[in-house]
């Protein structure tokens, strides 16, 4: 099975691979270690998982402002994910994919949480705006 | 969004990498809020300074920032860091976290940014006027500065406070437009305010309540200077995430028109004493931390008079921005205070210094937004008390 669904690219750049989702908002001050990748907020859905080259795909994020430096440290010390799929975009996350230039994608045609599934292979292209889902 | 030459040509790096990166950081943001364009600034406050805040990832990028050639294009003020930069020792701040936080404020320096490390920039000689466009980060100087002063600035972050004190400008959405700017629900407040404690429990109230509506608040007589604003802007702009309030017949923009909205909450004592309560535990601090937002002259000067009544029995911590305290010290309203007993600190505050680790962990403020933090990222227990009774605690021991 293959979808394509345009959407609105923020921070360009052209990258594929596998989906991480979370139906949750991330904080990724606090809730993500930027040493090693993994989700350490304690209840979250996705406590334990690595987003290092993954695609992370959630409706937006949450808390504090300097989120955007823990993305650009990420970036840094190569554990951060490959590209970022939201439902609508927060100017925290948008400043970090800047920063740690991430690509990041927003406003699909279809909610992304709701649309993709974890281990699906994506391939997001945030220069034309558009994201291709494939499952086997 | 519609970019200038010169604005493309810095996107493409005319003005090295970092403007590079900061222009393409505010086109993002304009693009997320369909801004049409970028405008002018006339100053930027950027937040995220204290180590505390924003640790090792934001000391190396603000590092790595100033590494690549970022400089400040406006006048830019910084947030309070972790400690006094001068006298961290006497506040006995770790040596690792005191290396750390000269680090960053340093780098800021380098880029051109003032060191006031205040909360308070609307306190300094530079205060802006009514109807510039700024660019400030901080919550509780936006709230001050869009609706006490009437200058427009969205409530910006520290990233995005920084690329615009790099790039000159921000783009033109929300608070900047005129459209946006409009009260959009009217608080009638039933209650006598009498200091600076029951503003600031109104304010948290308000933004608790009605965390997104512009509220436009009519109040029965009240003293409305400006530690009294300070504190109901401070109050709710924590709890809530507006940056603007009006005042009927008072604040600029309210004289210019008039509000046609129906919607109405009442506030009444009763509703007040409830965010005391919940912000307040059973304890008997010895600590008494004043000064969030920073204080202004007015407050030095009252604590003064008070300090000479007697020594302070109880431990008073006293913040405020080192330009108030440079006014104070030429007064002598700092010796009265210091021969009392008292400390003041500069260009930190009890929320963004490390006050855990010096084994404070119960305090008596008069902020709820200090009350708020204090219990939230620091785990310190508070009891709210106003200025006046703050320091009589301090002075009887009880």
């Amino acid at each position: 099975m293959e979808v394509k669904l345009r959407g609105r690219g923020l921070v360009k750049g052209i990258v594929e691979g596998e989906a991480l989702v979370s139906s949750q908002p991330i904080s990724f001050l606090g809730g993500v270690d930027p040493a090693t990748g993994i989700i350490k907020e304690r209840g979250h859905e996705l406590e334990g998982c690595k987003v290092t080259g993954k695609v992370l795909v959630f409706p937006h994020s949450k808390g504090s402002t300097v989120s955007s430096y823990v993305l650009f440290s990420m970036a840094r010390r190569g554990t951060k994910p490959l590209g970022i799929v939201n439902t609508v975009s927060d100017p925290i996350v948008a400043a970090g994919c800047v920063l740690g230039n991430i690509p990041l994608l927003d406003k699909l045609e279809m909610d992304p949480v709701k649309t993709i599934i974890t281990g699906d292979y994506l391939i997001l292209d945030a220069t034309e705006g558009f994201l291709i889902i494939r499952r086997s | 969004m519609y970019l200038s030459k010169d604005e493309e040509a810095i996107l493409e790096g005319s003005r090295g990498e970092a403007a590079a990166i900061a222009m393409k950081l505010l086109v993002t943001i304009g693009d997320i809020f369909d801004a049409q364009r970028l405008i002018p600034v006339k100053s930027a406050q950027v937040s995220g300074i204290s180590y505390k805040t924003i640790g090792e990832e934001g000391l190396e990028f603000i590092e790595e920032f100033a590494r690549k050639g970022a400089t400040v294009n406006v006048y830019t003020t910084i947030n309070p860091a972790g400690m006094d930069i001068e006298n961290w020792r006497e506040m006995s701040v770790p040596e690792d976290f005191a290396r750390k936080q000269e680090r960053i404020v340093s780098a800021l320096q380098k880029m051109g940014a003032k060191p006031t490390c205040t909360c308070t920039p609307y306190l300094l000689p530079e205060r802006p006027r009514f109807g510039d466009h700024i660019a400030w980060a901080e919550s509780s100087a936006v709230i001050y500065a869009n609706s006490i002063i009437g200058a427009r600035t969205n409530r910006e972050g520290g990233p995005t406070a920084l690329a615009s004190a790099i790039i000159g400008k921000t783009p033109l959405y929300g608070y900047h437009l005129e459209e946006n700017r409009a009260a959009t629900m009217r608080v009638r407040v039933k209650a006598n305010l009498e200091n600076e404690l029951d503003f600031s429990l109104l304010g948290y109230f308000i933004g608790k309540n009605v965390p997104d509506k512009i509220p436009l608040i009519e109040l029965e007589k009240s003293n409305l200077n400006e530690v009294n604003l300070k504190a109901l802007g401070a109050g709710m702009a924590t709890s809530g995430s507006q940056g603007l309030y009006h005042i009927k017949g008072f604040t600029p923009e309210c004289k210019q028109r008039v509000f046609d909205i129906g919607e109405r909450i009442v506030v009444e004592r009763s509703n007040l004493s409830d965010i005391k309560e919940s912000l307040s535990e059973q304890c008997s601090p010895e600590f008494i931390c004043i000064g969030c937002p920073h204080c202004s002259i007015d407050e030095m000067e009252y604590i003064s008079n008070i300090a000479v009544k007697g020594r302070f029995k109880k431990r008073l911590i006293i913040y405020t921005s080192r330009h108030v305290w440079s006014i104070a010290k030429k007064r002598g309203y700092l010796d009265k205070i210091i021969n009392a007993g008292g400390r003041v600190v500069r260009d930190t505050c009890m929320v963004v210094s490390p006050i855990e680790e010096v084994g404070i962990d119960e305090v008596v403020t008069n902020s709820t937004k200090a009350a708020h933090y204090l219990s939230s990222l620091s785990r310190v227990k508070t009891v709210l008390k106003t200025l006046g009774e703050a320091l009589e605690y301090a002075r009887n021991g009880s």
